[in-house]
């Protein structure tokens, strides 16, 4: 046995104090096996050491939150005996070690957690994040980290048999080392078929099940909680290689053998493999687990304890089933042509125990392995930002080029290169898919009801005001819902930041959860589960904070209000109307990205009454079927908003008029939000629900065919070709990706 | 009519078309798994989309041997309807139950978008509704979707009237646009687009039901 010395502690990435807190719940100093047990449930990646504290500030209760945090994924009742699964998981270090493996595993993890609750996934929605494709140093990688990602995420989605609908991919040079793929998944269960990850019943069999188990993986969650150097490269053999196809038998396997009645408890493994399966379930169950390891299907020979352990080999699932039932459960995975074999059994002594060629290797107590792990209040000081308060002076030559512009830019521009890559139509319920409205909407065949999702982030806005850019964020994933009509009923959130030891990115940590806390108490949409990933820093170098909202709500009427313009002569009207702005609140603006290329001052104002005011207005005027169309306005403001109202196949454009004090430049393109863009044939109607609900609804000009022109009082400002912008907003990506 | 959607265990297409024949035109539909040796008593059988065995190898290349193939063969040559939409395209193209082959896109990804397709005959089962020139908008999504074949058999599948579907722009490089295309005996078709994916009026065109009504009014073979 390998002796534990200071320097195997330190490349377990444990500090001399967790491995103190280790021999004292031992009461001995640990095997080697034991060890690497600790440190990857003890990694930052699995035991959320310096974020759980704050993260206890989020609201998890709700009328229709069914499981809060701590399970595999959030549920939420969406009413007729259904409920909806869903939680949204991180995979950025792998995918920048390898970008098409990473991005298909966080695929296959974030899937299985959704079915490990006996859900079956309807929907999945992914949030990237690269360095600008034509970055003058990282171009051409960043170009091929977003080329592997896209092809990952289509490889193993589209195999699997699971429609991605949305989600959004941003590019700034803070990503250039780091890129993010947050990866959502939602999926339908019957209320009365949950499955949880709890071992119960002293006697009853662990069985394991699914793909075999290799020597890749190891140490995945430890890698994904630290920062990357020179040599992170080496660490490619971490990242595990992923099987669709495997992972759709295992889907269609572990839901059947559920019907048997003879599943007690169920978990996947993703991260820390078999070791986190096996010392959650016993936590959650208060008892323990004795399994041994010779009996684990393995597809290498030799493999120690150590390794079989901290495999991350993928397309596992572990599962406790009623004693005596076994076969039961064995026959159905034989017709699917999986492996499932009993490795061993609950016991009574809440122990961990593990057996390898007739020696125990490990006896851990569970509960404090899984839920003592440390815990830190970091400290916490300013958050970090260097950009200036003060706005530069900045005059427009030419707005149609400006609008132009950002239309091309990377941020705004089509991402049909992307989603076009992704089945998002496969098992036919996909109502509103990628670009289509601004949330994607879902039938539930089985209720007849339908469910509108839609991710948010804007890491410029959080990067000048963590608590403020959070709130922007969380308001717009409810506004995107509100805009197709939906309810808001329940989240999940995606905290990427950087290195929590340094203060100063604690402390975006901490302002930016708080006011995530804030906006989902008062938009009432409790977080019903995520996931936090830290340490995003190469060489020192870290990411902007990138907190991560993904919003499922509860629509009646299953058909869907888009974001097109659909028949000229409508009226066009701008619910909440032209919007406040100055200068420094024009800092954090895709304009000052994409057009004057800096970053400075603070993210735009938020009323959140307002806000509220303004949702509950639009959601009633879609929800009676006045409107043709709605668009939230969001990155690039009106202008934006405006030309991509008009990217339908009718290409129907508008004209438009607005009187107001703002300077062209803000009256354009600030983005001030509580304000959405609608068509409509009843303007009156409109006009009297939004004037109930105190939201101001200025009737702003009128659809017309093929031109977006715009003017203010002091005369026109835009006159351009639909066409015309179509084809900048459409070849964007493509030529940068060929650049 | 009693369809039979055969299921492989990477079949992900299977509910789809279920869903549509079953609960979009009312007509009847069962399940039937790969290892099954007969198909009972189904009028039509549905290959769907999906990735039968996981088509790690050529698409379709592994299915051609399953027990069921050779229960579907019989079926075929006995004058049966077999539809085969996407992989199951891919599965009838390996089987021989059709010509030529499907390779990868000519752009060389997934492509999942609507297309427009021309209904070149109506001289067949699948298409006995439509009209002559009638397009139909239809989603397609694959990445091996590039139909080929010698000039010989193209040719001959031109002069015999067995070209179903073109496609109006041609998505993924098919020789001459085809889209899907018929068995000598008229009795077999591949196409490569989802019709079940066109066959609810929430999902925004109802152009697939076209094939699926063809089939429910083609007459019952002895």
């Amino acid at each position: 046995m390998t002796a534990v010395s200071p320097e195997l502690i330190a490349t377990h990435q444990l500090t001399e104090a967790e491995y103190g807190k280790i021999v004292r719940i031992l009461g001995r100093e640990p095997s080697y096996t034991e060890l690497g047990i600790f440190s990857v449930m003890w990694s930052e990646h699995c035991s959320y050491k310096s974020s759980r504290l704050h993260l206890k500030k989020l609201p998890t209760r709700g009328r229709f939150v069914v499981q809060g945090p701590g399970e595999n994924a959030g549920i939420v009742d969406i009413g007729a005996g259904y409920v909806a699964a869903f939680k949204i998981e991180s995979h950025n270090h792998p995918s920048f070690i390898e970008p098409f493996q990473g991005a298909a595993t966080g695929v296959g993890g974030i899937l299985r957690d959704i079915f490990t609750m006996g859900a079956r996934p309807i929907a999945v929605m992914d949030a990237l994040r690269f360095g600008p494709l034509d970055d003058p140093v990282n171009g051409a990688r960043n170009r091929r980290i977003l080329g592997g990602v896209v092809s990952g995420i289509a490889h193993y989605g589209n195999c699997f048999g699971v429609p991605t609908v949305g989600g959004e991919c941003v590019f700034e040079a803070c990503y250039n080392g780091n890129p993010l793929v947050n990866v959502f998944a939602l999926g339908v269960a019957r209320k009365d078929e949950i499955f949880y990850a709890k071992a119960s019943g002293i006697g009853n069999p662990v069985i394991y099940v699914g793909a075999k188990t290799g020597r890749d993986g190891i140490h995945g969650a430890s890698m994904a909680s630290a920062e990357f150097t020179e040599e992170s490269k080496q660490k490619r053999p971490n990242v595990q290689v992923g099987d669709p196809f495997l992972e759709k038998l295992l889907l269609e396997a572990c839901l059947e053998a559920m019907q048997t009645g003879a599943i007690v408890g169920i978990q996947d493994m993703g991260a820390a493999g078999l070791t986190c399966s096996t010392c959650e379930m016993g936590s959650r169950g208060g008892t323990g687990i004795d399994i041994e390891l010779d009996r684990v299907p393995k597809r290498e020979s030799g493999m120690t304890a150590y390794e079989i352990m901290l495999s991350e080999s993928q397309e596992r699932m572990l599962l406790v089933a009623e004693k005596g039932r076994e076969e039961e459960v064995f026959r159905v995975f034989r017709k699917w042509g999986l492996d499932a074999v009993s490795v061993g059994q609950v016991t009574g002594d809440g122990l961990l125990r593990v057996r390898h060629h007739g020696e125990i290797v490990a006896e851990i107590p569970n509960q404090p392995l899984a839920d003592s792990a440390p815990l830190y209040d970091r400290p916490h000081t300013q958050p970090l930002r260097t950009a200036p308060m003060q706005a530069p002076a900045f005059a427009s030559q030419n707005l149609t080029r400006d609008l132009e512009m950002l239309l091309a830019s990377g941020d705004i521009c089509s991402k049909r290169w992307i989603w076009e890559q992704y089945d998002h139509q496969v098992r036919t319920n996909t109502l509103a898919g990628p670009a289509a409205a601004d949330a994607a909407i879902l039938r539930i065949k089985e209720s007849g009801a339908a469910l509108a999702m839609a991710l948010d982030g804007n890491a410029r806005y959080c990067y000048l005001s963590p608590r403020e850019g959070t709130k922007l964020m969380v308001a717009e994933c409810c506004r995107n819902l509100a805009v197709v009509g939906a309810e808001p009923v329940g989240a999940t959130n995606n905290l990427n930041f950087g290195n929590p030891e340094r203060p100063e990115i604690m402390a975006q940590l901490v302002e930016s959860v708080e006011g995530m806390a804030d906006a989902c108490r008062f938009f009432d949409v409790p977080i019903t589960g995520g996931n936090v990933s830290l340490y995003n820093e190469t060489l020192g170098e870290g990411i902007w904070p990138t907190p991560v909202v993904g919003v499922v709500g509860l629509l009646k009427n299953g058909a869907p209000v888009g974001l097109h313009f659909r028949n000229t002569g409508r009226s066009v009207v701008l619910l909440g109307g032209a919007g406040v702005c100055d200068a420094v609140r024009f800092g954090g603006t895709q304009y000052a990205k994409a057009v004057l290329h800096q970053l400075w001052g603070l993210p735009p104002a938020l009323d959140l009454e307002f806000e509220k005011r303004l949702q509950a207005a639009v959601r009633e005027i879609v929800g009676a079927r006045l409107a043709e169309s709605a668009h939230d306005l969001s990155d690039g403001g009106l202008a934006v908003a405006l030309a991509e109202s008009s990217f339908g196949p009718e290409s129907v454009g508008a004209e438009i008029d607005i009187a107001s004090d703002l300077p062209a430049e803000l009256l354009l393109f600030h983005e001030g939000p509580s304000r959405v863009l609608i068509s409509t044939a009843e303007p009156e109607r409109v006009a009297a629900i939004a004037a109930r609900h105190g939201v101001e609804a200025p009737r702003v000009g009128v659809t017309t065919e093929g031109e977006i022109v715009i003017r203010n009082s002091s005369g026109e400002l835009i006159r351009t070709q639909v066409e015309e912008l179509r084809r900048i907003f459409e070849e964007a990506l493509e030529n940068k990706l060929r650049a | 009519m009693k369809f039979g959607v055969i299921v492989f265990p990477g079949s992900n297409c299977d509910h789809d078309a279920w869903y549509a024949v079953r609960e979009n035109l009312g007509q009847e539909a069962e399940f039937i798994w790969h290892d099954a040796d007969t198909l009972g008593d189904v009028d039509a059988v549905i290959l769907p989309g999906g990735f039968a065995y996981g088509d790690y190898l050529r698409c379709g290349a592994i299915a051609k041997f399953s027990p069921v193939m050779q229960a579907v063969k019989r079926f075929a040559s006995d004058g049966g309807l077999v539809l085969g939409i996407c992989n199951g395209f891919q599965i009838l193209v390996e089987a021989g139950l059709l010509p030529g082959a499907l390779v990868r896109n000519a752009g060389l990804k997934f492509v999942c978008r609507e297309v427009r397709l021309r209904t070149e005959t109506t001289d067949s089962p699948f298409t006995a509704a439509a009209t002559v020139g009638q397009v139909l908008r239809v989603p397609i999504a694959h990445g091996e979707g590039c139909y080929v074949a010698d000039e010989r058999t193209l040719d001959e599948l031109e002069a015999q009237g067995r070209v179903v579907f073109r496609y109006v722009d041609n998505p993924n490089g098919s020789a001459r646009d085809i889209a899907g295309v018929l068995s000598r005996e008229r009795n077999v078709m591949g196409m490569m687009p989802h019709p079940e994916r066109a066959s609810d009026p929430l999902m925004g065109s109802t152009d697939g039901l076209l094939v699926f009504r063809s089939m429910v009014s083609a007459p019952a073979h002895a």
